[in-house]
């Protein structure tokens, strides 16, 4: 369930106070997505979508997070065994 | 595309492999809650990458595959009307009713239409008010604000001709359901992420205490799940039992405050039957008081129908986790995504189809006796 | 387009702007029909007589035959429309066969009331389309059926072709080692129809690739590569070619996800709307089975566009499977799509 997937806001339209439409990009192409629920997104930010509402903002940070643990985990994985396979070179 | 390749990045995608396969030293059985988990573990082979010790159960998180049957006849019922525009999510098109589906329908000359959004729903009813447009709005919470939304603007807006077939399910009292049955066999969770997103995940810190299993709030991509069973496996060793985040690049413990609160007003929380797993209490959506104009059930009076399952279909008992698609009589033979006995062979999201499309060689060389363990998938 | 039309509307708008039962019926409007729209567009030697059947002058070589029927919805959309497709369609099964493509026969089923200037726009795409590809349109048949009983126009075409080459192409002479050739990015007819049509709207800057293949094909073979199988990409997409492929020649597929171009606008609308790419329609692109050895030579006649996606395994004792390595160095199995792709939320 819940397909929904990152995309770049475009453009905000300002006349709409209800759905709070937005162009939203995802990879070549734009669609039409409610900024409802996320009002303090904004152009230039990501947004999660799904059905044709962002249901989040996506936190830039955050999103480092994975490959920061991924780091980690690998230099752990030296320490405890230096000839370790399996691990290939950060980056 | 940005913040979707990279988490598809194979070089990272198998450090985490490594220190999961180091990390666990006896098996442990996780179960992932949501559909689209399940479609990137079989796509990209994700449980091959895991050790064998870790099993991957696939749990109810397909809401098209949990649409009881009663409703899906209702759907049939009101599509089949000729005042009718019938519009719906594409996944809902191919799931069998009683007698038909809702392509059926179509193909016999129903005004049926896929639509992306419920919010296209409510501009098809604002384009023909000489008809009654009806939304089948379905799926977990993820989807609910969406169809909050359409529902909350037709009463806004006062648009007489719409009205919407309301099926939604909640997850934690499913995952309730599954942690309290007598054949459980799950020792901790991915929860889903998106339906996360909107809820939060403060609704999992009780279940994680009460029956002490590690819940992890998981994405949807690759290395997202391998990150989230690493979390996992890591609880385990460790005999802990809490709720982590990993997909917190969208998920906050308070979920999506405004959704929740629009969701609040428009849904009502209802007992809601799970198609093969029976009525669980206080697991579903209904319209509030204040919305029950715009019930298309109530709207069209095909609120008393009742229906028969399938008998060879088993797909309760692969919604729960407690056999495996391959272990069923009919998978592959008799019930194919061509000819399906049950909904988690139709949508693309049920674990039998998805067992289906990518893995079906292994089901075929294996015999049919295959036990639920084995490895990872 | 619609200029075009105003100053070369064959019927008067204001007599007959719709198509009509009487259309059909083999008299005088069936007369003035095509005479005034078929017969303008297609103009040759061949047509010209109006008989039964066209005479046609005996051809040096094998020859290759083929037909399809066109009934896609929407009629008109960015980069074609169905009278786009019923032409190309036709001339590339011929090209898959090795064949040049020499003529066609076009059939009309008309769904009463469709507006003339619609017919009109679909036939002058089949002229340019006719014209690109090097066909001539030779013959034909037009029936109308009631209000309700079609989707505006349905269009079968059957071609002729010759084929000038000594190779036998088809899946019979696939072999192990064999390399797999593509030549282009996938999926994008599919996005391009589908973003037409209501409720599945975006901007989207992605026509479909609808295109005559006749020529890539001769290409290859004037260049000398040693062809063995061609299949056109069409509904079901690279999935199914590749599965229908490897179930005729029995023989194992192995292809690299990553190898696979795909443009961002696809893979954008496909994410979101939950299609795989791999099964998504094409119009104009091919795979190209070619001996190992040849494959540079294959893709530089192919152009910048073209890719090796993969290759031909030695036949195994498991059934033939096309596998996939994904970007994560596992693998999966290709299956059909069982009926039309539909967009998903789950």
């Amino acid at each position: 369930m819940c397909l929904a997937i990152p995309g770049r806001v475009e453009s905000i339209d300002p006349s709409d106070t209800n759905l709070r439409m937005a162009r939203v990009r995802f990879g070549g192409i734009v669609k039409q997505v409610s900024l409802a629920y996320t009002p303090e997104a904004q152009v230039g930010d990501y947004v999660i979508v799904h059905v044709g509402f962002a249901i989040s903002r996506l936190d830039e940070k955050e999103a480092q997070q994975v490959f920061e643990y991924a780091r980690q985990i690998g230099e752990l994985e030296q320490l405890r065994d230096p000839s370790s396979a399996g691990s290939a070179p950060v980056g | 595309m940005k913040y979707l390749d990279e988490y598809r990045d194979a070089a990272t995608a198998r450090k985490l492999a490594t220190a999961i396969a180091h990390a666990t030293t006896r098996p442990w059985t996780i179960m992932e809650v949501c559909g689209g988990q399940t479609h990137a573990i079989v796509r990209f082979g994700i449980d091959t990458l895991l050790p064998p010790e870790i099993t991957l159960l696939h749990g109810p998180g397909c809401p098209v595959c949990v649409t009881p049957l009663e409703v899906l006849d209702q759907a049939v019922a009101i599509a089949s009307r000729p005042d009718v525009i019938f519009c719906s999510f594409g996944d809902m098109l191919r799931v069998p009713g009683s007698e038909h589906d809702l392509f059926q329908v179509k193909s016999n000359g129903g005004d049926v239409r896929i639509v992306y959004s419920p919010i296209d729903a409510l501009q098809i009813a604002r384009e023909n008010p000489r008809k009654e447009v009806v939304f089948l709005a379905v799926g977990f919470e993820t989807t609910a604000p969406a169809n909050a939304m359409a529902v909350h603007r037709a009463k806004e807006e006062g648009i007489p001709n719409f009205s919407v077939l309301v099926s939604h399910v909640l997850v934690p009292p499913a995952m309730e359901a599954i942690l309290s049955s007598r054949k459980n066999r799950v020792q901790g969770f991915l929860a889903a992420g998106h339906v996360c997103t909107v809820m939060g995940y403060t609704e999992y810190e009780p279940l994680a205490r009460k029956y002490r299993v590690p819940i992890v709030v998981t994405g949807f991509e690759p290395l997202d799940i391998l990150q989230g069973v690493h979390m996992c496996v890591l609880q385990l060793e460790e005999g802990r039992a809490e709720v982590e985040n990993q997909y917190a690049r969208s998920v906050r413990r308070e979920g999506n405050v405004p959704a929740r609160a629009l969701l609040s007003e428009v849904f009502t929380v209802v007992p809601r039957k799970w198609r093969g797993i029976g009525e669980i209490p206080e697991s579903g959506l209904g319209l509030a008081p204040a919305y029950a104009a715009f019930d298309a059930a109530r709207r069209f009076r095909v609120e008393d129908h009742t229906a028969q399952e399938n008998p060879e279909c088993i797909s309760g008992l692969v919604l729960q986790g407690v056999r495996k698609p391959q272990e069923c009589p009919a998978f592959g033979t008799k019930c194919t995504p061509l000819h399906p006995l049950g909904a988690t062979m139709v949508s693309a999201e049920g674990a039998c189809a998805a067992y289906y499309k990518y893995r079906r060689h292994e089901v075929m060389a294996t015999p049919r006796s295959a036990s639920a363990e084995g490895s990872g998938g | 387009m619609i200029d075009e039309f105003a100053l070369q509307c064959p019927i008067p708008l204001d007599d007959n702007p719709t198509v009509q039962m009487g259309h059909g019926g083999g008299g005088r409007m069936t007369r003035e029909l095509i005479e005034r729209v078929f017969v303008p567009v297609f103009a040759n030697e061949a047509l010209a007589p109006l008989h039964d059947g066209a005479i046609l002058p005996p051809a040096r070589g094998r020859l290759a035959f083929t037909t399809d029927t066109f009934v896609v919805r929407p009629l008109f959309f960015r980069g074609g429309d169905v009278g786009t497709l019923a032409v190309n369609g036709t001339v590339n099964d011929l090209a898959m066969c090795g064949a040049r493509p020499l003529y066609l026969s076009a059939g009309f089923i008309l769904e009463e009331g469709l507006p003339i200037k619609d017919l009109w726009r679909v036939v002058l795409s089949m002229g340019a389309a006719a014209k690109a590809a090097g066909v001539r349109v030779v013959t034909g048949d037009t029936k109308v059926v009631d209000r309700g009983h079609g989707d505006g126009i349905y269009i079968n075409t059957a071609g002729v072709g010759v084929i000038e080459t000594d190779l036998t192409i088809g899946p019979g002479s696939i072999r192990p080692g064999d390399a797999i050739v593509l030549n282009g990015d996938i999926g994008r007819h599919g996005i391009a129809v589908m973003a037409e049509r209501e409720g599945l709207q975006f901007e989207s800057e992605i026509s479909s690739d609808c295109a005559p293949l006749a020529g890539p094909v001769q290409d290859l073979l004037r260049a000398g590569v040693e062809v063995h199988c061609l299949r056109d990409l069409t509904r079901g997409g690279l999935t199914s070619a590749l599965v229908e492929l490897g179930e005729s020649a029995a023989l194992p597929f192995r292809i690299r996800e990553d190898a696979v171009p795909v443009r961002d606008e696809v893979r954008g609308a496909c994410e979101i709307l939950g299609l795989e790419p791999f099964s998504v329609a094409n119009e104009g692109r091919f795979v190209a089975f070619v001996p190992s050895g040849q494959v540079e030579l294959a893709r530089a006649t192919l152009g910048g566009e073209g890719a090796v996606i993969g290759s031909v395994e030695p036949r195994g004792t498991d059934p033939p499977f096309v596998r996939v390595e994904t970007p994560l160095g596992t693998t999966r199995i290709l299956d059909l799509p069982s009926g039309e792709q539909l967009p998903r939320i789950c």
